[in-house]
């Protein structure tokens, strides 16, 4: 056998240009990598994660997790961390329910409302979202001072300090009610999966909604018996503040707004597009089938739509996500603007940017791995 | 009007619906027609503006031309002026599908240069400008022109060494694209401006603009590949085999055969990639560029007219709307032109 003959399917010149490649990136690599070390040195710095035990003594407004000015740096960034994923997650589960609403309403049979929806959708499309976040910090800025704060509806008041609305104080009470409530709805899940089996097996049909909602009442009701009843709390004005209830400050809510409304824009426009893209032929055959408006919507059209939409819904969720760093811009302090202040701080650019870099690719990674899972579950069970 | 009518209150639920829609138009518009038109200032000065209560838009007419060109120095501002007239003149032309061939990149390439010779100076006796003071509008489109036609054949290249046999060259494209798209811009510009000094030899120092626009390629390249790359796939195999049948190279396979179809193909969905990256262009604000928002916010702190900032978002807002609005009603047109006859 002649030494020179490649498997099928690699040549000279594929092994040519990955040669040239790998040579070109690792030499670029190794030529960066001895300027930083010569320009840290002279800068007095050393490469390395021993700065993150040191006291950070950057002052955070709000945070999930404990944290005083006397914490490290790590923890510093893992309060960025977690005020990145509250922002995120609210966000998103507002932003696809508006979303989701948005894009319906464009596909009403009343025009007034599809033509209210339609501009709206294009004013948020065609702005950039750091104007509107501005403009929304702007307007949180004028509302009145505590005192007079605006009381728009019972137990929520807007004010120049946030917002405040009612919280559920967090005692043992609230846990056994809420584990309640979650063993009642699984519990509901599998009695109407059974009833729906034994429907496909039988044809007799039980009634399913009763018995949930006696769990729903009874399992909360039994757990309040026996541990007590979980207490809102309402915000009360005292003067000069309020007690108790949730406070989220003008910052976070100013975001959160800004995000919301604008991915709902984006959202609105692929619920739309997925809802259309089922052909007429569909809505025809389920109403042939004698089958109820909602009905058809539940059962024919949206499991449908929802293999047109989860993909782009997905990358909408991720831009919603990314685009929480703009809190820099307004002084919520996400994981961007924490680790902008520990940069100016400690010197170590490199080691702090390569880190909330990784942190961002690790929620990208993770929200895909999550939708892709369920996109598999919906999509196209093809024999 | 009749027919409007009978949809808008055929049902009790959708009479409901247009009595709600009816009410916040109600609500909303006549105070905003009051504040914005009936109410406002269009000449003047802030005295005029807060006494008569209404919008300012006489503070927009005083600051215009300092948020089209910033701090460009005051006798020299019909550099700026001629540039983003050729740049008009430019966009314009290349909205025309009679003018799409290779001239085109060609007028392209030589308004990029001519752009960038008004704007520095030094050379034909101009004098030069640092980028420092170079703001406004006139920054935003150096930025969002630049960017594209630098990221776009990077964009070409990236695609292809995604969709290729090699296996380094396809897990370099993959990895450089996911991690574009997978970061925030905010991220990629802090890169840029904070940790690329530190990579760069010492002594050498990269104008701040310069590490912006790196910055801005490489994710605008990033976001177009993926859009080229879903050209690439778009093609039926037979083009690519048929291209291999005739004995042609890998790279005239590519430039005569697929690339040609793959891009204009996605060519609506490349428009729509680039409104959001102009859209983006606004985050520079984060390392100081004074893009044509961040000038009008600067604006506000001129003293002689505090407590306008709505008025300057709402300006801002309405000359962003109107650039991507126009944008994304030619990618409609171009999606219905290249919809294939027969369907809808």
């Amino acid at each position: 056998m002649n030494a020179l003959t490649l498997p099928p399917g690699i040549t000279w010149r594929g092994i040519f240009w990955q040669a040239l490649l790998l040579v070109l990136v690792l030499g670029t690599g190794w030529w960066l990598v001895g300027n930083a070390e010569r320009n840290m040195a002279a800068r007095g710095l050393q490469f390395g994660f021993g700065f993150l035990e040191r006291t950070a003594g950057i002052p955070i407004g709000e945070s999930v997790i404990p944290y005083t000015s006397q914490d490290s740096y790590a923890r510093a960034l893992a309060v960025g961390i977690t005020n990145t994923l509250r922002v995120a997650v609210v966000g998103i589960v507002l932003a696809t329910f508006l979303g989701v609403f948005l894009g319906l309403a464009r596909l009403s049979a009343n025009p007034l409302l599809r033509v209210l929806t339609g501009g709206y959708i294009e004013v948020i499309r065609n702005t950039p979202l750091v104007l509107q976040l501005v403009f929304w910090q702007a307007l949180i800025l004028q509302l009145p001072a505590v005192r007079n704060a605006l009381h728009p509806l019972p137990g929520v008041f807007l004010s120049q300090r946030g917002v405040r609305i009612p919280g559920l104080l967090a005692n043992p009470a609230l846990g056994w009610f809420l584990a309640s409530v979650a063993v009642a709805l699984l519990a509901w899940w599998l009695l109407v999966r059974r009833e729906r089996a034994r429907q496909m097996a039988t044809g007799a049909r039980q009634p399913t909604i009763l018995p949930g909602l006696a769990l729903l009442v009874g399992l909360p009701g039994l757990a309040m018996a026996a541990f007590g009843v979980p207490y809102v709390e309402w915000p009360e004005l005292t003067g000069f503040n309020f007690e108790g209830g949730l406070n989220l400050s003008p910052e976070f809510f100013a975001l959160l707004v800004g995000l919301v409304l604008y991915t709902a824009a984006f959202i609105a426009e692929i619920v739309r597009s997925g809802i259309e893209a089922v052909s007429r032929g569909q809505w025809e055959a389920a109403r042939a089938l004698g089958l109820a408006p909602g009905r058809i919507m539940r059962l024919v059209i949206l499991p449908q739509a929802m293999r047109v939409i989860i993909p782009p819904l997905t990358s909408q969720y991720l831009n919603l996500t990314k685009n929480s760093s703009l809190a820099l811009v307004i002084g919520y302090p996400d994981l961007v603007s924490v680790a902008n202040t520990a940069i100016n701080q400690t010197g170590q650019a490199i080691e702090v940017i390569a880190l909330f870099m990784a942190v961002y690719l690790i929620i990208s990674l993770a929200t895909s791995l999550a939708m892709n899972f369920y996109n598999s579950a919906v999509a196209l069970k093809e024999r | 009007m009749a027919q409007f009518l009978r949809a808008c209150f055929n049902n009790p639920l959708n009479a409901m619906i247009s009595l709600a829609c009816i009410a916040i138009l109600a609500w909303a518009l006549p105070p905003f027609v009051q504040w914005a038109v009936i109410d406002a200032t269009w000449n003047g000065n802030a005295q005029t503006c807060r006494a008569n209560g209404g919008a300012c838009w006489a503070f927009i007419r005083e600051k215009f031309w300092f948020s089209m060109f910033g701090l460009y120095p005051y006798e020299e501002r019909w550099r700026p002026a001629v540039m983003m007239a050729i740049l008009v003149v430019m966009v314009l032309a290349s909205t025309r599908r009679a003018f799409w061939n290779r001239w085109l990149l060609v007028a392209w390439a030589l308004a990029a240069v001519a752009m960038l010779v008004l704007m520095a100076g030094g050379v034909f006796g101009l004098m030069p400008v640092a980028t420092r003071q170079w703001g406004g509008l006139t920054i935003t489109g150096i930025i969002a022109v630049y960017g594209l036609s630098l990221g776009y054949p990077l964009a070409v290249v990236l695609a292809l060494g995604r969709r290729s046999n090699l296996t380094l060259v396809r897990w370099f494209s993959t990895g450089v694209i996911e991690v574009v798209r997978g970061v925030p811009l905010i991220t990629l510009l802090f890169m840029a401006a904070i940790m690329l000094p530190l990579f760069l030899p010492e002594g050498v120092t990269l104008d701040r603009l310069v590490r912006v626009l790196v910055a801005y390629t490489l994710f605008t390249a990033a976001y177009m590949a993926e859009v080229i790359r879903g050209g690439l796939q778009a093609m039926p195999r037979g083009q690519y085999e048929a291209a291999e049948a005739l004995g042609l190279s890998y790279w005239q396979k590519m430039r005569l055969i697929i690339l040609p179809q793959a891009l204009s193909i996605t060519i609506p969905s490349q428009v729509n990639t680039f409104i959001g990256l102009f859209k983006d262009t606004t985050l520079v604000v984060v390392i100081g560029v004074f893009d044509f928002f961040t000038t009008l916010r600067a604006a506000l702190g001129d003293s002689n007219w505090l407590g306008f900032g709505t008025e300057a978002y709402l300006f801002a807002a309405f000359v962003y709307f109107v650039l991507c609005f126009a944008m994304s009603k030619y990618s409609q047109r171009l999606e219905r032109d290249f919809r294939p006859a027969g369907q809808r």
